[in-house]
């Protein structure tokens, strides 16, 4: 999950990591009045889970409080690539002379976390790694020891920080480290981190994601999760606890087990058809399960023909077929044709509950996604 | 032949008094797997359909001999679990597990340059050798024994394959499943150096799919140590970039690595066939026998 930056913030700051003076604002009057008690200039900043806010209009900097209402009424309620935005944080401008960029992250080639230094801060950081990988320290942490204080003044040095700040960055960095152990995060990162004009360091962003699998440890965080689709799809895709991605085609794609599912896309596309989602039940799901990921897809209305594909290993074929029939049972008239592949674990129990006035049955995946491009084919002309 | 487990595997299984435990404890003896013992803290003394539990895996590897364990253990101790299991004289352990925290995994693989025992997956479907034993959750019956080997990162693409392989006469040595998360123990390198020194294995199928650069070194491996012809499958041709397809692993960064292209590429500059769909993979597979 990500955190908001004005989230990390909080994190940060509780750390003992220096951030700029700020305020979170819902509308315009709250973000001027927070303007005007910070002090001009501020940076007015969206507070949604994209990247690149600043390049889509989503960060400006004003300057008295004409600016500062324009700004935040601009901001709030713009729509920043699909999102739309609800609060703004308020923030005091920092009088920099460099920006520095920090960050530690999995490295999975490595199979250990990664610290990260660069003084190149302030723009595209995965920019700067592609085009000047030597632009960015990098040191490797042995999880069992954490980041040791030399590793971090290494990463800074190696990174050509100025002397000055070197050990405030390094403490940035060691700190950053430690959260990311016991927050279980993903990636924490500060870009930039700002050298002020008399010579501290400030983190003028934040960047905090968290493992998924270990909310489980952190409650905390697991409160802040916001539930952000992209569309009411992917809301109800969330509702019912399934891995799914809308995609712009019109085969509805329904499968066990991601990689299976993957393949399904992929030889939709191959024989000429173009997939509108990608739909995994995951493993040993029951007759419901198999009901609601029908109901996804049929909701969707770019769907003219849906290919259902099983192989089971831990799923049952025999709970799958109950699902299917419940599912389309319950249609006076089937929305859009249906294609079933049904192998593996309880394949031949399945194949004999399978209503098949209701679906067309395949044997092989081939044939079935053949035959589901055909009928999206037919269906959209 | 076969690798990494036979016959003679002695199995703990971790986790045996769960649902899932119990119930792939069940399939894995009808399949003829060796099961010994189980391990469950707190539980130790009580049997599971005749098989005596322990509360821990050293006292389960002392009593029973075991040489090898299933885990089955919720994802929150499943970690533990992984540690306890390679804190013994086992030769393989076999997490099954889906959901892990990664920081946890990171320090499981710390821990696994310092021991000998083989971890695979987590996050798996476990291993198999048809007709001999099999560790995990493998549907056994589409499984044949035969002469080609298969190492994949998806459970149900294994089956796929597998079962294109089969409909046509082809039988496997041993079929193992690696694991779909970002920091596994047996990668595809490991996997195919057993492969390459087993004498049975004639050809091996490779299952690969998008997210992080396992597959290219292991295309680096295939050119340099490899004489057993590999044909490759790569999932997520499709997948749009910067999106989460299911597993943990499976996710295009926007740079252009880890992408469906830039697997197949690899494997084929070495002179792998990447099939586009399984069938063409069984078809490449029967072209090396």
């Amino acid at each position: 999950m990500k955190l908001h930056e004005y989230q990390a913030k909080d994190i940060f700051a509780d750390a003992g990591i220096p951030i700029p003076e700020s305020q979170l604002a819902t509308n315009v009057d709250e973000a001027v009045s927070a303007a005007e008690e910070i002090g001009y200039p501020v940076a007015i900043k969206a507070q949604v889970h994209v990247g690149g806010r600043g390049k889509a209009g989503g960060i400006k900097l004003a300057s008295d409080a004409e600016e500062a209402r324009e700004y935040a009424d601009d901001i709030l309620g713009m729509d920043l690539k699909g999102y739309t935005v609800e609060q703004v944080l308020v923030e005091a401008g920092v009088d920099f002379t460099n920006e520095l960029y920090v960050g530690v992250t999995m490295d999975r080639g490595e199979g250990k976390p990664v610290a990260m230094v660069s003084t190149e801060g302030g723009v595209n950081i995965e920019e700067v790694a592609e085009e000047n990988p030597d632009a960015i320290a990098r040191e490797h942490i042995d999880p069992a020891f954490g980041l040791h204080p030399y590793q971090a003044r290494k990463a800074v040095y190696d990174a050509g920080v100025d002397q000055s700040v070197a050990r405030g960055v390094s403490s940035i960095l060691t700190t950053l480290y430690d959260l990311y152990e016991e927050r279980d995060a993903s990636d924490i990162e500060i870009n930039p981190v700002m050298i002020t004009s008399d010579g501290d360091v400030v983190a003028a962003d934040a960047v905090m994601n968290i493992d998924d699998d270990a909310l489980f440890r952190q409650p905390e965080l697991a409160e802040m999760e916001e539930e952000t689709y992209e569309d009411d799809l992917e809301r109800k895709a969330g509702e019912y606890g399934f891995d799914y991605v809308r995609l712009d085609g019109n085969v509805g794609i329904i499968g066990n087990g991601a990689g299976l599912v993957m393949t399904t896309l992929d030889l939709v596309d191959y024989y000429g058809g173009e997939p509108a989602n990608f739909l995994d039940i995951g493993g040993g799901a029951k007759a419901e399960r198999v009901t609601n990921a029908l109901d996804m897809v049929f909701s969707d209305e770019n769907v003219d023909a849906v290919v259902f594909n099983i192989f089971g290993g831990i799923t049952r074929g025999d709970e799958v077929a109950k699902g299917i029939n419940e599912a389309l049972e319950s249609f006076d008239e089937i929305p859009k044709k249906v294609v079933v592949r049904l192998a593996g674990t309880n394949a031949e129990e399945g194949m004999e509950i399978l209503n098949t006035d209701l679906v067309e049955v395949e044997e092989t995946l081939e044939e079935a996604v053949q035959r589901a491009v055909e009928n999206a084919q037919e269906a959209s002309q | 032949m076969s690798i990494l487990v036979d016959d003679d595997t002695r199995v703990v299984v971790q986790g045996i008094t769960g649902g899932e435990g119990k119930f792939h404890t069940g399939q894995m003896e009808a399949y003829g797997t060796n099961v010994v013992a189980g391990a469950v803290p707190g539980k130790g003394g009580q049997e599971v359909d005749g098989i005596p539990v322990y509360d821990t895996v050293d006292e389960a590897v002392r009593e029973e001999d075991a040489d090898a364990s299933v885990i089955f253990v919720p994802p929150a101790f499943a970690a533990d679990a992984i540690f306890e299991a390679l804190d013994t004289d086992l030769d393989l352990a076999v997490a099954i597990t889906e959901g892990i925290p990664t920081q946890d995994m990171a320090k499981v693989n710390k821990r696994l340059s310092e021991v000998d025992t083989r971890l695979l997956g987590p996050n798996c479907p476990g291993i198999i050798t048809p007709g001999e034993a099999k560790l995990g959750i493998l549907p056994g019956n589409i499984f044949a024994d035969g002469n080609v080997g298969l190492v994949s990162r998806s459970g149900t693409l294994t089956y796929q394959v597998v079962d294109n392989l089969t409909a046509r006469g082809i039988g496997q040595t041993t079929a193992i499943g690696i694991g779909g998360d970002p920091i596994i123990g047996t990668d595809f390198v490991d996997a195919l150096s057993l492969f390459e020194e087993d004498d049975e294995t004639e050809a091996v199928v490779m299952c690969g799919e998008i997210g992080g650069e396992d597959e290219e070194e292991a295309a680096a491996f295939i050119d340099e140590h490899m004489d057993t012809p590999v044909a490759g499958f790569i999932a997520g041709r499709t997948a749009p970039p910067g999106k989460r397809m299911g597993h943990a692993g499976a996710i295009v960064s926007g740079s252009g690595t880890g992408t469906a292209e830039s697997k197949i590429d690899a494997l084929n500059d070495v002179g792998v066939p990447v099939g586009d769909t399984p069938e063409e993979v069984a078809d490449n597979i029967e072209s090396f026998l």
